[in-house]
């Protein structure tokens, strides 16, 4: 239902140069939802967010924010969507307030509605007593509730966000959570927010997972966790490598090998924990069991981990 | 207001605003040209014969207008710096996102640079008179009015073409590239620095080519308020009918560019 859907993305495509970013990825987000864009860097999810904010036009395929394609109807999206971009975009020799007032001015308002909307704003970030500051001299965290802020200050009806805890603190990560699940709450606004982390994505509503540019999952954390069954079991051993298939051959399933490590998920999991240990004797130094999660279920998607080449740069 | 002009305002008080918490900017802007002025005024004064130009032609005054447009020129390369540094620390993101006409983004940022180009060149033109014991000519308080608008109109071309070479330019020390050989040289070539008149044919016409040349020009008629300004230079209409197309043409260049990335 269209009148639900607060971003439609189609067959969407983007090359830079020989490069191909984003290969046919179709999702949507419906109105009121937070919906997340997992991803390892490199996925294709900041590329998709250009596209959708207007920065980017894709080389193919179509994106609409409710209802108006973002490569042919540039400002009517621009005046539904607030944009909080990865790199910040206050300016630093401006005062908080000044930032937002000059925000303000970019949407057409102006004088006393500005200065309330902008006071109003501030308090529901827990800045108002640091309007007068110049940015430069704010924490990071507190500089990204500003942006945050400004984001907002048009009452857009879908707020758009770049890896949002980019350079916070687990404290201030956590903290901007709870102020945009806050803000969402109190003006019914739509998220979509790119992520690199877990335990951001666990957050959302409803996910798509993307991997070198191909959306590789989509569903609710819960639905896509659950699709994983069972458990999932990681078994360390020095000959992992001639492990996996022998454990293959005794009790099914489709063991994988991935850093050194056999893992593979089954149902029951706590009570085949023994068997297993019974069953090679001396080959397991280490049996994990846990309830599945996002990354297990990016690694049964694509094969391979969330981190690959990223952990060693 | 609409958005549109909200946008322009609100990005010229920036620079304005921007101007006056960095007050060190402007020594380079003017003191340069000033110190320019006086060594290169009274070292050349000696040597300045003209072909053509009146007897008692001081280089002292000859180069006044074009110390102005020297001042007018490097400040609009500092507020072109600033597009590129604009860009860098990220503030550009969210401007190119709002639902506002390029031209009005292009339009703030350009008539910020001119306002504080306008201020410089005018802060130049007004200690002139104090030295007018050392330098042995005077300008009508008229003069300052007419020298005024020329500038302004000077410096709305040299923003907006400023603009339109940063924006292609990823990194300021790029930007110094192309201000050493294409903005100053196009300076040097404007009849602010020598008069065209005696100079090898090609070099003629490259200063006939150069829109800077009827910058510099337009300057010297609104110095002496008069179509005689004592040389051969182009008409009073074609300086300020070219300073206003190129000023015009830049401006509509360069909301093309910003749409373009």
């Amino acid at each position: 239902m269209a009148g639900n859907d607060a971003v439609v993305v189609n067959e969407l495509c983007h090359s830079y140069g020989d490069r191909q970013a984003l290969k046919n990825v179709s999702f949507t987000a419906a109105a009121r939802e937070t919906f997340g864009l997992l991803g390892p860097n490199g996925g294709g999810k900041t590329t998709t967010f250009r596209i959708l904010s207007t920065s980017l036009r894709a080389s193919g395929g179509t994106a609409t924010i409710f209802g108006d394609d973002v490569a042919s109807r540039p400002d009517a999206v621009r005046r539904s969507i607030g944009v909080v971009f990865q790199s910040p975009s206050l300016d630093k020799k401006l005062t908080v307030l000044e930032n937002l007032i000059h925000q303000g001015h970019l949407y057409g308002l102006s004088g006393r509605e500005l200065q309330q909307r902008a006071a109003e704003l501030l308090d529901r970030v827990g800045m108002q007593d640091r309007a007068k500051e110049k940015v430069e001299s704010l924490s990071g965290g507190l500089k990204r509730r500003v942006e945050l802020a400004k984001g907002l200050l048009h009452r857009p009806r879908l707020l758009l966000l770049d890896e949002p805890s980019t350079g916070l603190d687990p404290g201030a990560r956590i903290d901007m959570w709870e102020y945009l699940a806050r803000l969402q709450e109190s003006d019914g606004v739509t998220v979509l927010v790119t992520t690199h982390l877990m335990e951001e994505a666990a957050k959302c509503h409803h996910l798509g997972i993307l991997d070198e540019g191909s959306l590789v999952a989509a569903g609710s954390p819960e639905e896509l966790c659950r699709e994983v069954g069972g458990d999932v079991l990681i078994v360390e051993s020095e000959s992992a490598d001639s492990l996996a298939p022998k454990i293959r051959e005794r009790f099914g399933g489709e063991p994988k090998v991935l850093d050194g490590q056999v893992r593979f998920e089954r149902e029951e999991g706590h009570r085949f924990v023994p068997e297993l240990i019974e069953a090679f004797p001396g080959e397991i130094e280490a049996v994990y069991f846990g309830k599945p999660t996002l990354e297990d279920v990016f690694i049964r998607r694509t094969g391979h981990r969330f981190w690959t080449e990223e952990a060693a740069s | 207001m609409s958005a549109a002009a909200l946008t322009t305002y609100s990005l010229w008080r920036r620079e304005v605003i921007r101007f006056l918490r960095q007050r060190n900017r402007v020594m380079g802007a003017l003191l340069q040209p000033i110190i320019f002025w006086f060594l290169f005024g009274f070292g050349l004064g000696a040597s300045f014969r003209p072909s053509e130009a009146p007897e008692g032609l001081s280089y002292l005054e000859y180069y006044f207008p074009g110390t102005i447009a020297l001042i007018v020129l490097f400040t609009a390369i500092f507020s072109s710096i600033s597009i590129i540094e604009d860009r860098n620390e990220g503030f550009l993101q969210s401007v190119l996102v709002a639902p506002v006409p390029r031209l009005s983004i292009v339009l703030g940022k350009v008539l910020g640079g001119a306002t504080l180009a306008l201020i410089h060149g005018l802060v130049f033109a007004l200690l002139a008179p104090l030295f007018a014991p050392l330098t042995g000519f005077q300008i009508h308080p008229l003069s300052f009015l007419y020298l005024a608008g020329t500038m302004l109109m000077v410096a709305v071309g040299l923003s907006a073409i400023g603009f339109t070479l940063a924006w292609r330019t990823d990194s300021v020390g790029g930007f110094h590239a192309i201000m050493s050989v294409i903005l100053f040289p196009m300076w040097l070539l404007s009849g602010a620095f020598f008069p065209a008149a005696g100079v090898p044919t090609f070099l003629q016409w490259l200063m006939l080519l150069n829109p800077m040349t009827y910058g510099v020009g337009a300057m010297r008629y609104a110095m002496y308020r008069s179509t005689d300004v004592g040389m051969e230079i182009p008409s009073l209409g074609v300086c300020f009918g070219v300073t206003l197309g190129f000023a015009g043409l830049m401006l509509s260049l360069a909301p093309r560019l910003l749409k373009k990335s």
